[in-house]
């Protein structure tokens, strides 16, 4: 687990956030360290989603402050957010329908060092390899899924927000997915993931915001979730 | 056998050519409109008044400047689409957040004025310009003129051109996926505003080009433009809007139903295209190559 010895990869503070003319995000504070991996818990419609958009930008109006290692992206679009280290997987996936499987790998630039190589990545999702030459699109949910991050990894980006990284899969391929968690851990990287399966994230994650109604409205650390776990339970509305 | 079904051999081929020639000028100005509205979703009305500048580039280059047709086939282009860069970065991407609608009035705005100006200057009557390429091919049944050839072989490369760097390269990809989810590219560092200029700067660079083309063959008019437009667009709806490959097969396969209509029932090959765009309307309401939005 990380320490305050670490650098801050990414500061939110009083982030508030419209969707058109509607508040979406009353007020967001969260802090993700160099290394950890961070879960956005809540319910449907809380805010968690919403808060990953606004951090790569995706968002036309916002207030509060956002930094990625120290750079403040106040005023950013998104390609220039990108620059700054940080990759982003949406919930829907986002597999594009003219591209086949090889073409949605390798569309997102190598923007810095230290990203996996092509042959890493087949070597961890080898059936991104056999099926390279189909359209990204008639791959199954969970192999576009694992597309979806794959395409990521090579970039260099060392933070990476993942929107609900096993929302309708099979049990099966979700424990592929939090294998593959643990190994960008390994590996250096930043997870900050929104995850609505609380035993999935539970097991994985070192430290939890949940956010209600656009604000945090409580924050633990894994260590603290057996503790406190009726006060999660409840904030959940397990 | 010198007829085939009673129709002289020399006429069928001679009215196909006529009919290929106009499907180049069919594909590559549908060609460029389907890329224009594929990735920045403008219905780009200005396209037949760029088709017709590139002409008068063409024509201004000879007549002033003693430039011919080879060096203008490069120029003409290049001024074309830099007006068009210009053009979307000072006007047209300001529209790109309200109702598409608006993009279509801008862009046929600024037809008319360009229109409007070109007339000014040079009246309505149409400057001749020199066929560059003088004499013809004897293939035994009839005699084809050189530059006709050309055109059409030109304009098919220039059509297999685009269609292998939108489908096949790297920055074809980047098109391609900015048309499905433009938000979700510039998370990956793309810069898609650039990207949308450099296409709109494409689209109309090709009409600029298939100006130049058709000035040896067509007067070099203000009026040129708009009178092929419609054609087009009529083009471009049975081919699917933002369909690559279904502007260039319906672009001169449309050319040569029209040329020989032309040969079999000449009253009706002014509307032809027209009957073939309600057939398919009616069948396939997104077009032959067309994709449901």
């Amino acid at each position: 687990m990380a320490d305050a010895n670490t650098r801050p990869m990414l500061q939110v503070a009083g982030l508030r956030a419209w969707y058109g003319e509607t508040l979406a995000l009353h007020r967001i504070d969260l802090e993700v360290r160099e290394g950890e991996v961070v879960c956005l818990l809540g319910r449907n419609g809380a805010g968690k989603t919403t808060t990953l958009r606004a951090i790569v930008g995706l968002l036309g109006r916002r207030e509060g402050q956002i930094q990625l290692q120290g750079h403040a992206t106040e005023g950013l679009p998104p390609e220039a957010i990108a620059k700054l280290g940080v990759a982003y997987c949406p919930e829907e996936r986002g597999i594009f329908a003219s591209l086949t499987t090889e073409e949605n790998l390798l569309l997102p630039p190598v923007l810095h060092p230290g990203g996996l190589s092509v042959a890493e990545i087949y070597q961890l999702f080898p059936n991104l390899q056999q099926r390279r030459k189909s359209p990204g699109t008639r791959l199954s949910g969970g192999e576009q899924q694992m597309l979806a991050i794959a395409r990521i990894l090579r970039t260099g980006a060392k933070l990476l927000l993942l929107d609900e990284p096993t929302e309708g899969l099979a049990p099966v391929i979700v424990e592929k997915i939090g294998q593959t968690i643990r190994l960008l851990r390994q590996r250096g990287f930043t997870v900050l993931m929104v995850e609505q399966n609380f035993r999935f994230a539970s097991a994985l994650a070192d430290r939890f915001y949940v956010i209600e109604e656009g604000q945090v409205a409580g924050h633990f650390r894994r260590d603290e979730l057996d503790t406190q776990r009726a006060e999660v339970e409840a904030l959940l509305g397990l | 056998m010198d007829s085939f079904f009673g129709i002289p051999w020399a006429a069928l081929i001679g009215q196909l050519m006529v009919g290929l020639i106009n499907g180049s000028f069919y594909a590559l100005m549908s060609l460029g409109l389907s890329i224009i509205f594929g990735l920045l979703h403008v219905v780009n009305f200005a396209h037949g008044a760029q088709y017709m500048l590139g002409a008068f580039v063409a024509w201004g280059l000879l007549e002033y400047l003693g430039i011919g047709y080879w060096p203008a086939l490069l120029i003409a282009p290049l001024v074309v689409a830099a007006f068009g860069l210009a053009f979307e970065r000072l006007l047209l991407r300001r529209l790109y957040a309200l109702d598409h609608v608006y993009a279509l009035l801008l862009t046929f705005g600024v037809a008319l004025l360009m229109e409007g100006g070109f007339r000014l200057q040079f009246g309505v009557s149409g400057q001749p310009y020199p066929n560059p390429l003088s004499g013809g091919l004897d293939v035994g049944v009839t005699f084809l003129p050189l530059y006709r050839v050309w055109v059409i072989l030109a304009a098919l490369a220039v059509c297999l051109g685009t269609w292998f760097f939108i489908e096949k390269t790297k920055l074809g990809a980047y098109l391609r996926a900015a048309n499905e989810n433009t938000p979700l590219v510039r998370t990956f560092g793309i810069n898609v505003p650039r990207m949308l200029m450099l296409t709109y700067g494409l689209g109309v660079g090709l009409a600029g080009l298939s100006g130049v083309m058709a000035a040896p063959i067509y007067q070099v008019s203000p009026l040129m433009g708009s009178n092929l437009i419609i054609v087009v667009f009529a083009v471009v709806v049975i081919g699917g809007m933002g369909s690559i490959l279904g502007s260039i097969v319906t672009g001169f396969g449309l050319g040569a139903i029209e040329g020989l209509t032309k040969l079999l029932y000449p009253d009706g090959a002014g509307v032809v295209i027209f009957v073939v765009m309600i057939l398919v309307l009616a069948v396939r309401p997104h077009g032959l190559f067309g994709r449901a939005h």
